[in-house]
């Protein structure tokens, strides 16, 4: 299933946007170069909301322990090992477009 | 990426240290410039020559301290050679050859050739069972000769024969340090450290010939007539032995470069580009010459090779002026540490402690105010910070008196690092933010191979977070690598995505007019195009401070805290903290915020250290909402969250107080008035205490101000920080128009002098408390400019941030989306 999550300028450059659905917060990040990322919104670390973060190049720094995190695959940077769930997401005619999935399918691989 | 046959040809010869890292450093920055090929004499790949020592004396395996195996030299399309030495450079025709006849074509060629030992011309020096001191195959060789009981004679008293003496000992051997001068060290020691040093290795058990020349080295008898038997010293005495070590010193190699028509005379002579007389061929390592020195410790070699891999990668900006050494003995339980020029001349003067019974003596060479040299035996914790003064030139007159004593003897930010990490369990906690101890950083800078302050905070996280703990983790840096290891550069980059300092970065802010973060990104060649969660939010603050009024913030380089004007707390919630100034508030005030506690279901209310109260736990899409309704009840932000002015702690004064001798909350808030809004490179408090009896506990505030009958006293530089850090006396006033002249004087100073998350306490014991005496007490004209500048950044800045977001700026920040159901995308 896709969700409209609005026009690609709802989200600022460098910046975060937090997507509510009924299973999950999803992160969508939007890079300098207009790239768009979507992430489940907790830091496989302890849990901080990576929207909150600071976006620089492909990566957001997690806001409660500095955590680095790789938008596209999820993956924290050396030497923290850990991922989050990242989701399908496209720019279709101007609108950000997120494929959701089940809840189940995030709860292992968020932590 | 370039294609692959548009590549250009480097070849490195010397397969060492400093090579290596120099590759290291190009492909870091320029993965694909070149093909590259290795030449090295020894048949292996890469390792730490440092730790030969600890491999001698079976602390450590060879396989422990390899740095680069043949893997890595594969993986990334290097073609290593080793075991093949090249014997000539065709400069003309740009090609290296080997003594076999094969050979490699270059269009840059990095020559890291290292140094030879010196053997003694004596006879008897060609007889098997003779070494030398320098590689793997020398540390084999006195290891296979080495045997309980058996006897070795170490020629040279100096750091690699005692070394070495040492790990032959702990090999079981009887052995004999033959030295030619009266003093062991004696370009490290002077003689009194010299004499402490000799007794303790003679306590356990080493022997001494003082003053003794070797003459020669003799064979045994019948069938060991080859191998070695006894060493003959000048005067006719003869000692027995099984292996002769000779360590007399090393001397650059620069055959190679000599044979092609390199001008050498020590060394390979090179420019402040590492460059050689032909263009095309850069040098690095022991086997150079710089500005007439020759190193050889690991540190000014790896900043050379930072230099060269700089203009191997073709970006050009990078200079080496020459390095400060230090050194460190790699012997077990014998402390002995040196730097710079430890022997006073006539216009310097000595500092000296001795205490023969701990067995500890420290002596500290001192001119025109500064560190020249230090020499410490037994007691070498602050040997880091006193390699530290010397580098960054501190002036001591400040804490001249307890200087000796160390650094914990003369305050400490608790930001600057204290040195005595030593003497902590591996458990001790290092890093306090990312939970790293100190067994854990310790572990990874041995099996990991870690140098550099970057490569511990990349693989342990340890001050990687707050920093405040990055003094303790270069001096276990410089304990675990020890010997010849000595802390990084002075020059420290802001971040991995500069070189530079950020000294020049604000430089060149002002001088080149920047005016936006891409604009200094761009300029000063930022090599993440980005940037990272550290430079960004610094660059802003810069950018903020050089242009005030002018400078439009970004707010997306700005932590969290700041974007969102309220503290985010563990569980995702946030927490506001409205202005109370000078903490005075009224039954009025109190009802608006319970009512608006209720009203947004806050769960916890908390009166603050400095007199505020905080709301805890507010959800982020209510944010704009609560600060409406505060502001509506007249409140404003305070800051809470912010590198900003935060609080004005006061007590109640002369108005109530029997000892009050001034009106110190009237006081406070009017500081607060003034300087509210006011971004700083950290969080800044101020406090305003009515007598001496300091109820506001100002003299642990960044600024505070102690009232008495006469005037005011004003204190700098205090935190409660992670070590509570008491305040420095600035100078005493007489009027309250005085106090905020001073107050703002000094707050400028910080905000254009400070380094970004550098504290008060930390900048004024970088630059030193008679600096900011000079430019905000001493200097009328100086205090009154910066003053000025305060106030007029203060026109800009007083603007509340909760009063904007709630009439709508950055509304997108806080509100979430909500999804609607899409059809698919094509």
């Amino acid at each position: 299933m896709w969700l409209d999550a609005g026009p690609l300028d709802s989200i600022p450059r460098r910046g975060a946007r937090v997507l509510r659905t009924t299973q999950a917060d999803i992160a969508l990040f939007r890079t300098a170069d207009d790239a768009v990322y979507a992430l489940l919104d907790r830091c496989p670390h302890r849990g901080g909301p990576l929207s909150q973060g600071l976006v620089h190049g492909r990566c957001v720094t997690c806001p409660l322990h500095d955590w680095v995190i790789d938008l596209a695959t999820g993956e924290a940077s050396e030497p923290d090992e850990g991922e989050t769930a990242t989701f399908e997401v496209r720019v279709h005619a101007g609108r950000v477009l997120v494929r959701a999935i089940d809840a189940a399918a995030f709860d292992g691989r968020g932590r | 990426m370039r294609p692959r046959r548009a590549r250009r040809r480097l070849v490195l010869v010397g397969n060492g240290m400093a090579g290596v890292r120099a590759i290291e450093e190009l492909l870091e920055l320029a993965p694909n410039l070149y093909d590259i090929t290795v030449y090295g004499a020894e048949p292996h790949g890469n390792y730490n020559r440092i730790l030969l020592s600890p491999v001698l004396a079976r602390e450590k395996t060879f396989d422990d301290i390899m740095l680069n195996r043949a893997e890595w030299y594969a993986e990334r399309g290097i073609t290593l050679r080793a075991g093949a030495e090249v014997v000539c450079i065709d400069r003309a025709g740009r090609r290296v050859s080997t003594a076999d006849g094969s050979g490699a074509p270059y269009d840059r060629l990095l020559l890291a050739t290292g140094s030879t030992p010196i053997l003694l011309p004596i006879p008897g020096s060609e007889l098997d069972g003779v070494v030398t001191y320098r590689d793997i195959r020398d540390v084999e060789r006195m290891a296979a000769a080495a045997a309980p009981g058996r006897r070795a004679v170490v020629i040279g008293g100096g750091l690699l024969g005692l070394e070495a003496a040492h790990g032959l000992q702990k090999r079981g051997m009887d052995v004999t340090v033959v030295h030619l001068c009266e003093t062991l060290m004696e370009r490290q020691l002077d003689a009194p450290a010299g004499d402490l040093l000799r007794r303790s290795l003679e306590e356990r058990g080493l022997n001494f010939r003082m003053a003794a020349r070797a003459a020669a080295i003799l064979p045994g008898p019948g069938s060991r007539a080859g191998r070695v038997a006894a060493v003959r010293l000048e005067g006719g005495e003869e000692l027995a032995a099984d292996l002769v070590v000779m360590a007399v010193g090393i001397r650059p190699n620069v055959a190679l470069a000599r044979a092609c028509g390199l001008p050498c005379d020590r060394g390979v002579l090179v420019d402040d580009t590492m460059q050689t007389f032909d263009p095309a061929i850069y040098a690095v390592g022991e086997c150079v010459q710089h500005r007439g020195a020759c190193y050889g410790l690991v540190a000014p070699l790896f900043e050379q090779a930072k230099v060269v891999a700089n203009h191997l990668a073709e970006l050009g900006i990078a200079r080496y002026s020459g390095s400060a050494v230090s050194t460190k003995l790699k012997v077990t339980g014998v402390d002995v540490f040196s730097a710079g020029d430890f022997i006073a001349d006539a216009d310097s003067e000595e500092l000296t402690f001795r205490d023969a019974g701990r067995g500890v003596y420290k002596k500290l060479v001192v001119k025109d105010d500064r560190i020249r040299g230090a020499v410490l035996y037994g007691d070498t914790v602050d040997g880091a910070w006193y390699f530290k003064l010397m580098r960054d030139a501190t002036p001591i007159a400040d804490f001249r008196e307890n200087l000796l004593f160390g650094q914990a003897h003369v305050g400490d930010s608790g930001t600057a690092g204290a040195d005595a990490v030593t003497s902590l369990p591996d458990s001790a906690e290092i890093c306090g933010c990312n939970g790293v101890c100190k067994g854990e950083i310790v572990r990874a800078i041995t099996a990991k191979k870690l140098f550099t302050l970057d490569e511990v905070r990349k693989h342990t996280k340890a001050s990687s977070s707050c920093g405040s703990c990055t003094g303790l983790v270069e001096q276990l840096l410089a304990n675990t690598l020890g010997g010849d290891y000595s802390v990084p550069p002075a020059k420290k980059p802001m971040c991995a995505c500069t070189v530079h300092t950020h000294e020049e970065v604000r430089q060149a802010i002002t001088e080149y007019g920047l005016k936006t973060i891409s604009a200094v990104m761009r300029f000063l060649e930022w090599k993440m195009p980005d940037g990272c969660h550290k430079c960004r939010p610094a660059l802003n603050f810069y950018l903020l401070c050089a242009w005030p009024g002018e400078y439009e913030d970004d707010r997306h380089s700005r932590l969290i805290n700041e974007r969102a004007h309220a503290n985010i707390q563990r569980d995702g919630t946030y927490s506001v903290v409205p202005r109370i100034w000078g903490g005075v508030t009224s039954p009025h005030e109190l009802r608006a915020i319970a009512d608006i506690a209720e009203k947004y279901r806050v769960p916890t209310v908390k009166v603050t250290g400095g007199q505020r109260l905080d709301l805890l736990g507010v959800r982020k899409e209510d944010l704009p909402k609560i600060w409406r309704d505060l502001n509506a009840a007249g409140f404003v932000s305070g800051h809470a969250y912010g590198k900003a002015l935060r609080t004005v702690k006061t007590c109640v004064g002369k108005e109530w107080c029997r000892f009050g001798t001034q009106d110190s909350t009237a006081l406070g808030i009017r500081l607060e008035r003034a300087a509210w809004g006011s971004w700083h490179p950290h969080k800044v408090k101020l406090a305003v205490s009515g007598c001496p009896r300091n109820c506001a506990e100002a003299t642990i505030k960044d600024f505070g101000v102690v009232c008495v009958e006469s005037g005011y006293e004003l204190h700098v530089g205090g935190n409660g920080g992670m070590k509570v850090r008491a305040t420095d006396f600035l100078c005493k006033v007489e009027t309250e128009e005085q106090v905020l002249e001073h107050c703002g004087a000094f707050l400028q100073l910080y905000r254009e002098e400070g380094r970004y998350l550098e504290r008060t306490a930390a900048w004024i014991e970088r630059v030193g408390l008679s600096h900011v005496k000079q430019r905000v007490v001493d200097d009328a004209a100086s205090r009154s400019a910066l003053h000025g500048r305060f106030l007029e950044a203060q026109r800009h800045a007083q603007v509340d941030p909760w009063a904007e977001r709630a009439s709508g700026k950055d509304v997108n920040e806080f509100v979430p989306l909500e999804p609607a159901r899409a059809a698919e995308p094509a």
